[in-house]
């Protein structure tokens, strides 16, 4: 019924030096509010990771975590097997953004050649190595037309194409993505979320993609983080998407329903959370 | 004084007869390079809110200087840079900043009207911290000028692509590590000390002329950054030079006349053919208009319906054969 089983039938690499993410009752919160409590997942690398769940729950935290932007108030995380660091080169980050202000009149490719360099100093010399290096980012993301074009003239599909190989220009070994769909109409999400897809595939990142709507990812995913009431739930799709896993997660009566496509809808819940399609 | 001849280098030749000229020029050139270096930055980063502001608090701090009777500069320097450091630890964010540096601003002002009331001799030394004196610059100003400005444009080329990352990716440029707060700090700390020596050349009124106006024709231009960089350096250059130029001829402040370049610059690209991207598909559009073929330029006379009944066709009379 569920059209997650496909994805299983490519290999699995399981890289024998350790998981990408290792989360042990994980606690997180600010000053007063919690926002999680002992949350323990994994997260294997080459995985293509979908963190879900309502508004305010910690997504955004999660991955600010990561960055070593934030630290735990509890509890252990490792990326790559280190505690988290701001700055690790390891990391590619997309942080949820809605436009560019109109008159950026600065060309994508100065964008995506910052996300390689843009830390180094001096006015950096080697122009043409810089240049075919963003166009060979933007190529991997279907963007080579956008080069030229200034960030404020961008659609939003076209931004967040951009900002995706600004990302990918790093070189990064895992890509955390926040609501890169959010202000995408359904055609283009899909599209997008191709792209991330392939470059999960071929380049084996470790790819995290916070989302409001489950139904364009469900087919690419290995793993769901559901994040909801402070906890937690981590697995594939159709074991985490059912009726009963989130019935336990928010504690109060949550139906899952599926259609015949394959779409979910999750009814019910603390914040009755839509995945319509 | 020799008259105008179309021969521009022996006109600023005889110009630089004059030392007032000569030192007029130099500081001028310095200042304008390091305004429209750091112009494109203000723009990029939407300070110009906050390089007005800085403008207005130097010039409290030059009315001081004038009371206590130090070198104005000296003034404008310590406020500017005060201002500035209190601008970057307010807030990273120029949209959220405004409210605090307008109030601060007002205050300050406040603060050099007093100064100036103080202060005796205060309707010419107020005039010239407003609109500039670039005609009045001494030997000793022009070397200060030029080591600043050797000293900002140093440090601009050491930073130019964190604060370029900072500038126009903030959320991006804070995950890679790049310290937000230092680059901002520093950025302010150089516009500050930009600023302070514009002040001599088109004064704090008219600053926007040197630090936006060359650097948002630029952007227009090409979209670039370090292209933009040196058009908005040569933009401002070009008004300085110009302005001063007319200036020798024209008996009028010279600060007009290099607002006046700047602007008319600006309205040309701004309402001009679109140049934008001149730079970088100036060579692909030919490329392509070569392969796809133009459309014809000019459509035939005979075609041009609409034009019949303004231009009668040539009728047999006017044919020469004819007659």
């Amino acid at each position: 019924m569920s059209p997650v089983g496909t994805l299983y039938s490519r290999p699995l690499e399981v890289d024998a030096t350790g998981p990408a993410i290792r989360a042990m009752s994980l606690d997180v919160g600010y000053r007063r509010k919690s926002v999680w409590h002992n949350a323990s997942f994994e997260v294997q690398r080459g995985e293509f990771v979908a963190v879900i769940g309502p508004n305010g729950a910690g997504k955004t935290t999660l991955f600010r975590m990561l960055l070593g932007l934030q630290r735990p108030t509890g509890g252990n995380l490792e990326v790559f097997g280190e505690a988290p660091r701001r700055g690790n080169r390891r990391i590619g980050y997309v942080p949820q953004r809605h436009t560019v202000d109109a008159d950026t009149h600065v060309a994508a490719e100065a964008l995506v050649q910052l996300g390689a360099t843009g830390t180094r100093l001096g006015p950096g010399y080697a122009v043409r190595s810089q240049r075919e290096s963003a166009a060979r980012s933007l190529a991997a993301v279907g963007a080579s037309d956008l080069a030229a074009r200034p960030l404020g003239g961008l659609s939003g599909g076209e931004l967040q194409r951009v900002f995706l190989a600004e990302a990918l220009a790093g070189n990064p070994e895992m890509l955390l993505l926040d609501e890169p769909l959010s202000n995408l109409d359904l055609r283009r999400s899909r599209e997008l979320v191709e792209v991330v897809h392939g470059l999960v595939l071929d380049r084996h990142v470790t790819t995290l993609l916070v989302a409001h709507d489950i139904n364009p990812l469900i087919k690419c995913l290995d793993k769901v983080i559901y994040i909801a009431n402070g906890s937690v739930a981590t697995g594939p799709p159709e074991e985490v998407l059912t009726s009963e896993s989130l019935t336990a997660l928010y504690g109060v009566p949550v139906e899952v329903l599926h259609d015949s496509r394959g779409n979910i809808v999750i009814v019910g819940g603390e914040n009755p959370h839509e995945g319509a399609a | 004084m020799t008259p105008f001849s179309p021969n521009i280098v022996t006109d600023l030749r005889s110009m630089w007869q004059y030392e007032f000229m000569r030192n007029a020029f130099e500081a001028g050139t310095v200042v304008a390079i390091v305004a429209g270096i750091i112009g494109y930055f203000v723009v990029l980063r939407r300070s110009a809110f906050a390089t007005h502001a800085l403008g207005h608090v130097g010039f409290s701090g030059a009315a001081g200087a004038v009371l206590f009777g130090v070198n104005p500069v000296y003034g404008l320097l310590l406020f500017t840079t005060g201002g500035g450091t209190g601008m970057a630890l307010l807030g990273r964010r120029a949209s959220t900043r405004d409210i605090e540096i307008g109030t601060v601003l007002a205050f300050m002002l406040g603060l050099g009207l007093i100064f100036l009331s103080l202060y005796n001799g205060y309707a010419t030394e107020a005039y010239s911290i407003l609109f500039g004196e670039i005609l009045g610059i001494s030997n000793a100003s022009v070397l200060l000028t030029v080591e600043a400005g050797v000293l900002v444009i140093g440090v601009l080329l050491l930073m130019y692509r964190p604060l370029l990352f900072a500038s126009l990716d903030e959320d991006v440029a804070e995950a890679r590590g790049l310290p937000m707060l230092l680059i901002n700090l520093v950025f302010m700390l150089l516009l500050a000390v930009a600023i302070s020596f514009a002040v001599q050349v088109v004064g704090v009124l008219l600053i926007f002329a040197l630090m936006v106006t060359p650097a948002a024709t630029a952007v227009r231009i090409t979209r670039r950054p370090l292209y933009a960089i040196l058009v908005s350096a040569s933009v401002a250059l070009f008004s300085i030079w110009a302005g001063l130029f007319i200036a020798w001829y024209e008996q009028y402040p010279p600060s007009f006349f290099i607002v006046s370049t700047a602007f008319v610059i600006y309205l040309i690209v701004r309402a001009g053919p679109p140049v934008l991207g001149l730079f970088e598909r100036g060579v692909r559009y030919a490329s392509r208009a070569a392969t796809v073929g133009t459309p014809p330029r000019f459509v035939p006379e005979a075609s041009r319906s609409t034009d019949r009944a303004l231009v009668p066709p040539p009728s047999p009379a006017d044919d020469p054969r004819s007659a």
